[in-house]
Parts: structure tokens; sequence; C-alpha cells
């Protein structure tokens, strides 16, 4: 990165500069850290869902594992690669712009948004089959199912609507913010489109990268804990 | 005070991240149909966290930010997380429990 | 470039640099946002105290003759709820941290300032909710929102004042960030650590509980806005649910936020007593690092307003024993201070008075805390008067006036003008009477007995002349806080104009202009100097260096 570069630019050659920083890599350390504080919030708010999740699975594994069970776990395990595959091209995006690499940086851009929006596509599909089953936790609320490996033992409804409930909110919520990432995502490509970013001035991709590999570490979690309860045979 | 605090890391370590990330998936779904009794879930989590921790670090840059500003937000963070879980548990955990 | 100090209005500042109420609401200049601000909290601050009053008048009287029971839970609800969320939680770190902090580091702004514009849009629109809320109706659950009754059977709106209570912690959030982000990333060269005024160390410190703690309350309103609408049964122990999760999520939070309230007017203090006893601070880094102390400790202890909730003894065993940790940083500071006025040349400007205030009414509210970690005398006083006069003598007997303390003293700064020292001095008197007649009473009917959130206590009596002294004083609390708000006021136009320096103080926020300018330093201060140097200020040749005007 040409430091000496930057450095040699004053407040009015940099139009990026904001009046009340002194130099741009101070502005490029506070936005990095502004971003890593904020995923910091994040991470407390899913951790209360996560504390909630924590406390009833062990109350009542049974039926949490009976609910788990009727989830697709092939469905799950596609919209992680879905994820994982995303996060790869956000970093390529980064690296494009590092290096100056318009056509990557665009395409890179472009399949991660696309990415996402297949993310939410098998999502839309599972709450789908979910209301269809009536496992919407309300009026309509209904399951029959036996407690995994105790054939003769029916899951209390009521404690499985607990799963499902976590279930929708923990999954709605990541979801809410793959909505907002694809969103800013969907900005970002404009922007690249206008050339606004150079291997000088990056900062929003980087931001936008921080962002889009929480929401991926996010659902690393809710993957095993949600789908993988008890598959055992 | 104002360092660098990345600079990024090659394709090839993006490539071979990204791998490791698959492969962990892979290993995850597998573990889960096999009977580890009460490890299933302990199995999930160390494999979830090691991926994770490759996320973190490679893709968002930790490893190579050369602040330890960043590093300290990460570990305080993840510590007030697993205060409130284990605090909570000291009273779930121990409820029914019968006095000496 | 010196810039004479003259009568305000000769110079250009940043009150007078724009005018028009666009320039005010869309300003980015952090000065002018803790003005924005300090008018809204004042404004909340009155409607949480017209609910107190009326608390205080039904109290009068055993029979609940003034309101009925279900009035009285909606009163105390939202005087908890409005006192809580929009003033003692914002009113020190939006008004006088936005203010000072730029300047005490050195910087011309915060890191962000549009996102200080930001959260202080989110806190007005939280207030709009909320007075909505009120005009419609009110909650009646108590501040604390207790399940299953808040999710289950009230019928009052609950999703309307949580979602105000939701949007005024992202309020709190982004200022929080703000905070830590300026001061890692903006202090001036020369601008240590260890060079930091205590204000600015107390800042950090709050900024870190309101990043990790206000995020839980805020997924726990969502929760219980979920539970509300759709019955999940989270919280419901007839669906299964556990309504103690409900309140670990809520005091997980919830505890921190007493810290959050406390500990930019402990960085006050600091500020006021260093300067009238003309000393640096004793124990420096040991004040500034129990503000890092209690800010962690904070988050470990929140189960011990759960003692008789149904945690396990085993649990309660833990809690109470951490209970008794946190106490020790804040008495660490109380012993510091006294040590700093040890031998100091004491003046008894109004801050000042304020500055002593709190040292006696924080250390009793402090010292009754510990009372309350000790489970058998918890059990006793829990939901008594004794738990509310102990969280009163720290909120308003140390939060609110190291906050009156903290606007006398730093008023020539913000406003150019000094205020009238004569009825400053009264109004301090008046608040520490009052307080004390208000909430001592409020300690002996705890210990008898005396339930909270009752609005009849007609089976007791016997506490009715308690109850009639506590409602006297709450009168003369509320005189002392309407003299200030009258004569800031009047100082605004008729005041003295006030020199950069009115009180000899250290710091760099003394050393340039009274109202500042809205850069607030012509060229970036460099600092060589430690913080809290009086000697050097007080040495019979100091001749003041401009910096940075």
């Amino acid at each position: 990165m040409a430091d000496s570069s930057v450095a040699v630019h004053s407040e009015e050659h940099n139009p990026a500069l904001l009046h009340h920083f002194t130099e741009p890599q101070q502005q490029r350390d506070a936005a990095s850290l502004g971003m890593w504080i904020f995923l910091a919030t994040e991470v407390m708010f899913f951790g209360g869902l996560f504390c909630a999740y924590l406390i009833y699975r062990l109350k009542y594994f049974g039926e949490f594992a009976a609910a788990s069970q009727t989830l697709s776990w092939k469905l799950g395990m596609t919209n992680t690669i879905v994820l994982i595959c995303s996060s790869l091209t956000v970093v390529l995006a980064v690296w494009a712009s590092q290096h100056a690499k318009r056509a990557l940086l665009l395409g890179s851009l472009a399949l991660t948004i696309l990415l996402g929006f297949g993310f939410l596509g098998i999502k839309t599909i599972e709450y789908r089959e979910k209301f269809e089953n009536h496992h919407v936790p309300g009026p309509s609320f209904s399951f029959d199912e036996k407690v995994p490996g105790h054939p003769d033992l029916k899951a209390n409804p009521y404690h499985a609507q607990i799963y499902f409930s976590l279930y929708f909110v923990m999954t709605g919520l990541h979801a809410l913010h793959m909505i907002i990432g694809i969103g800013f995502f969907v900005w970002l490509l404009v922007a690249a489109w206008k050339g606004r970013f150079t291997p000088e001035y990056n900062t929003p991709l980087e931001m936008g990268g921080l962002y889009w590999h929480f929401v991926d570490i996010v659902w690393i979690y809710l993957f095993p804990l949600l789908y993988l309860i008890d598959l055992r045979k | 005070m104002s360092e660098h605090t990345e600079h990024s890391s090659s394709l090839g370590t993006y490539i071979l991240i990204w791998i490791a990330l698959l492969a962990g998936t892979v290993l995850t779904v597998f573990a889960a149909h096999i009977n580890l009794g009460p490890f299933n879930a302990a199995v999930a989590l160390t494999i979830a966290t090691t991926k994770a921790l490759l996320v973190a670090l490679f893709f968002m840059h930790i490893r190579g930010a050369s602040e330890k500003l960043l590093k300290l937000v990460v570990i305080s963070t993840v510590f007030f997380l697993i205060i409130l879980l284990a605090l909570s548990m000291a009273d779930y955990g121990t409820r029914g429990l019968r006095a000496w | 470039m010196a810039t004479p100090s003259g009568p305000q209005g000769e110079r250009e500042n940043y009150l007078n640099k724009h005018y028009g109420v666009w320039s005010w609401l869309l300003t980015t200049d952090h000065k002018r946002i803790a003005l924005l601000y300090l008018m809204s909290v004042t404004f909340f601050f009155f409607i949480g105290g017209f609910f107190a009053l009326l608390i205080r008048l039904e109290l009068l009287t055993p029979a609940s003759d003034l309101v009925q029971a279900d009035t009285y839970n909606k009163l105390f609800t939202m005087h908890g709820m409005v006192m809580v969320f929009f003033f003692l939680i914002p009113v020190v770190p939006a008004v006088l941290g936005n203010f000072l902090i730029p300047i005490m580091i050195g910087a011309k702004d915060l890191a962000f300032p549009r996102i200080n514009l930001l959260s202080w849009y989110l806190y007005v629109v939280g207030g709009l909710l909320i007075t909505h809320c009120m005009l419609t109706g009110g909650v009646d659950t108590g501040w604390t929102f207790y399940t299953p009754f808040s999710t289950a059977f009230t019928n009052t709106k609950i999703i309307e004042a949580g979602l105000a209570a939701f949007v005024a912690g992202f309020s709190s959030i982004f200022t929080g960030l703000n905070f830590i982000v300026t001061i890692h990333r903006m202090r001036a060269p020369g601008m240590t650590w260890s060079r930091l005024p205590l204000f600015v160390w107390a800042h950090y410190a709050t900024s870190i509980i309101q990043i990790l703690g206000t995020p839980v309350v805020a997924i726990t309103i969502v929760l219980v806005a979920a539970e509300r609408l759709f019955h999940l049964g989270i919280f419901d122990p007839k669906l299964g649910g556990d309504p103690l999760l409900f309140q670990h999520l809520f005091w997980f939070y919830s505890h921190p936020a007493v810290y959050i309230m406390i500990l930019p007017s402990m960085g006050i203090i600091s500020e006021i007593i260093a300067c009238f006893s003309r000393k640096r601070i004793f124990g420096y880094n040991f004040v500034a690092l129990s503000s890092i102390a209690i800010a962690v400790l904070g988050f470990l202890v929140w189960a011990h307003h759960m003692f008789v909730a149904g945690i396990s003894v085993y649990a309660a065993l833990i809690f109470s024993f951490l209970t008794y940790f946190v106490g020790v940083p804040s008495a660490i500071k109380v012993f510091n201070w006294t040590a700093t006025l040890y031998k100091g040349s004491i003046r008894y400007d109004a801050p000042m008075l304020y500055a002593f205030g709190f040292l006696g009414l924080f250390t009793i509210g402090g010292l009754t805390g510990l009372f309350l970690a000790c489970l058998g005398i918890n059990v006793h006083v829990t939901d008594t008067y004794f738990v509310v006069a102990h969280f009163h003598y720290i909120m308003v007997g140390g939060v609110l006036m190291a906050y009156l303390g903290g606007i006398h003293f730093w008023w020539p700064k913000i406003s150019g003008r000094m205020y009238p020292e004569g009825w400053a001095r009264l109004g301090a008197l008046t608040v520490f009477i009052g307080f004390n007649l208000t909430f001592f009473p409020q300690f002996i009917l705890g210990y008898l007995g005396m339930p909270r959130r009752y609005a009849d206590y007609s089976h007791m009596p016997e506490f009715q002349i308690l109850n009639v002294l506590s409602t006297a004083g709450s009168t003369v609390l509320g005189i002392g806080y309407l003299l200030p708000m009258l004569y800031l006021l009047w100082s605004m136009r008729y005041g003295k104009p006030a020199s950069d320096n009115p009180w000899n103080a250290a710091g760099l926020e003394w050393k340039i202009a009274s109202p500042p300018t809205t850069f607030n330093f012509e060229e970036e201060p460099v600092v060589t100097w430690e913080a809290y140097n009086y000697e050097e200020l007080d040495a019979p040749h100091h001749e003041e260096v401009p910096v940075g005007r």
C-alpha cells in the first residue's frame, strides 16, 4: 500500500478525508474500530438468543431433538455452503479492489449478492414447509412427533413450540441481517461500478466485508445448533 | 498510533481457508449422524468454533492486524458472552440440586 | 492566533456561527448536539419528576385515595421508565460527554459526527414513542417489565413502550461506540492514556458497558414483543417457559446499566474535586483503573436482583459473593477523592458543594448496597422502600448531584456566561436538604417493612408520618431543581460574560475560548504536561500559553 504517497496528499487533494481527521490512515483506523465494535454489539444481540436456546435445549432436549428432525439438514447444509462461498467472494472483492482488478471486483460483488439471494430463497422454501406443517408458533401450532430414541414417548407440543419460537426468531433475525447486508452490497456494487474504490480507498468494501463475515459466522453456529441436534441412527 | 491494521493474505490462502470451511461443514454433518453419546454437541460446537475462527482470523484479517486492540475487542466480547451463558447456567444448572 | 475573549457576540463561536432551526437540527458539531440533548433530557427529567410528584402525593395518606391501584401502577412504571431510559442513562454522556470529550483529548469532533446526530434522533424517536404511550394509557408493569404479567396478562401498551426503550437503547449504543473510537483514535499528539482527564476514562468505561450490555436488553424486548404477539411460551410457565429467563436477560443489562449511570458522574466528581482542591487527584492510576474494574465487575452480579425470585440457592451464593467485589472499586474512588481533599486548598463554589453532597450521599447509597448483597438481609428488605432508598441515594444523590455540579462547572465554557454564584449555592443546599428529607425516611420505612409499588398502605397506618416527611422533602427537592433551571436560563442573557478559564482549571477545555469555536482548536494541540497540573497553574508567575487557539 502506498503509504508515503497518501501522506503527501493534503486535505484539499483527498476528497475522501473528512474534516475532523488529520490523515487518511486515522480515518481508516477509526472506521475499522467502529465496525468491529458494532459487530461486538451484534454478538451480544444474538447472544441473548443463544442463552435462551442453551437453557431450553438442556431442559427439553427430547423435544428439541424431535423438532430439529423436522428440518431438512440437507437444505441447511446447502445454505451453509452458500454462505461460505459468499464469504469467499467477499474477500475476493476486497482483494480485487486492493489490486485494482475491476472485473474481478464487480464480478465478486455480483456473485456475493446472488449467493445472498440464494440463501434467502432456500430459507423461504424452508419457512413455507414449516408453515404448511403447522410448525409456526401461534394459534395454529400443532406438533405430533415422538421423542427420538424413545418410541413410546410423545413430545410435549408446548416444549416443541419453544424450539420453533427460537428457530424462527434466530433464523428470522439472521435473515433480516442478510437482507440488510445484501442491500449494502448492492450499494457497494453500484459504487464500484462508478469507480469509487481504489487501492488507496476501499474502506466501505472492507467494512461491508466485515459485516458479511459476521453474518456468516452467526450461521456457522446456527446450523449445527438448530439442524443437527440429534441425527444419530 | 495510526498503524496499518492489515495487509491482505494471498489469493491462495483464501482458497485454502474456503476449502477448509467446506470440509468442516461436511465433517459436522457426518459426525452428527454418528452416535457419540454426550459428545455430539461438543464435537459440533468445536468444529463450528474452528470454522468461525478461520473466518475471523483470515477473512476478517484479525491475524494480520498489527494492533492488539481488535483482538482485545473480540476476546472481550466473547468473554462477556460466555459470562452471560455461564452465570445463567449457575442458576439453571443448580436448581433441584439437593442441599448438602 | 489568539482571539480576544471579550463579551460574547463579538467573536465567532459555535453558538453564533450559524443561525436557524435547520443549522441546529442538521448539525454535526458535537457541542450543538450536546445542547440538543440537554434540552431533550431536561424535558424528560421534568416528565419523570411529574410522575414522582404524583406518587408522593398519593402516599401522603395510607388509603389509595388520590388514584386507584391500577393508575398507581402506571405512575411508578412511567416514572421509572422515563427516568431510567430517557434521563439517567443518556444524561451525562450525551450532554457533558458529547460536549467535552473531543475538546479534552484535543480533537475537532467525535470520530463519527453524523452517527452522533443519529444518536440524538434515535433518542427523540424513542422519546416520542414513550410520550405517545403515556398519553394513550401508559404501561403498568413496573419499568422492569417482568413476565408473565407483561407478556400474558397486562392490557397496557407493552410493545410501544418496549419499542421506545429499544430505540433509545440504540441511541445509547451508538454514543458508546463513538466515544470508544474517539478516545482510541483521535487523541492529540502527546495526549497519552495516562494524561487523559479522569472524566474521559470514566466515559470510556461507560461506553464498554453500553456496547456490551444494551444489545442484550434489546433482544429481550424483541422476545417480549414476540411472546405477546404470538404466545410463544418462552416466558410463560403454563407453556413450559421460565419467567426467570426474562429476569436473567433483563438484569444482565439493567445491572450494568446502573454503572452506565454512575461512572460518568464519577468522572465529573474527579474533575471538580481536583479543581476546587487545587490538587492532582490522589491515586490517578487507581481511579482510572477502578472505572474499568467497575465496568467489568458490573457484568458479573446481575442476579442479585433475583435473590428471592426463585433462582437456586447456589446461584444466590455465587452472585452474593461477586456482588461484594463490585463495591470495592467504588470505595477505592471515594477514598482517593477524600485523600485529594486532604491538605488541598478548598474552595466552596457551587460545583464543589454538589461534589461534597455526592461524596456523602453516594457513600451511603453504596454502603446500603452492601446490606442488600447480604442474602439474609435481602430476604427481609427486598421489594421494600429500603431498596427504593438505596437506589435513589445513588441515582439522585449521586448521579443527579454530580450532573448538576458538572453543569455548573462547565457552564462558563458551554454558554460563555457565569451563573449567579449565590443562587447556585442556595440551589445546591436546597437539593441536598430536600433530597435527604425525601429519601432518608424511606430507609426506615423499608426496614420496618413497607413494601414498594403499593398505593395503599392502610394496613400499616403507622407509616404515614414518614411518608409525609418524604413527600415534604420531595417538594423542597423540586424547588432545588427549578432554581438552576431558572437562573441558568437567566444567565444565558444576563449572566456575567465568562473568561476562557474562570476557575483557573487544568484541562484542554480551559485553554480554548468560552464558548469554543466550532472546530475547538485552530491548530492541533501538542500535549507536554501531565493531567491536573495544578501546581503549575497556581505557581506565582505562571503564564497561560494559549494552545491551539
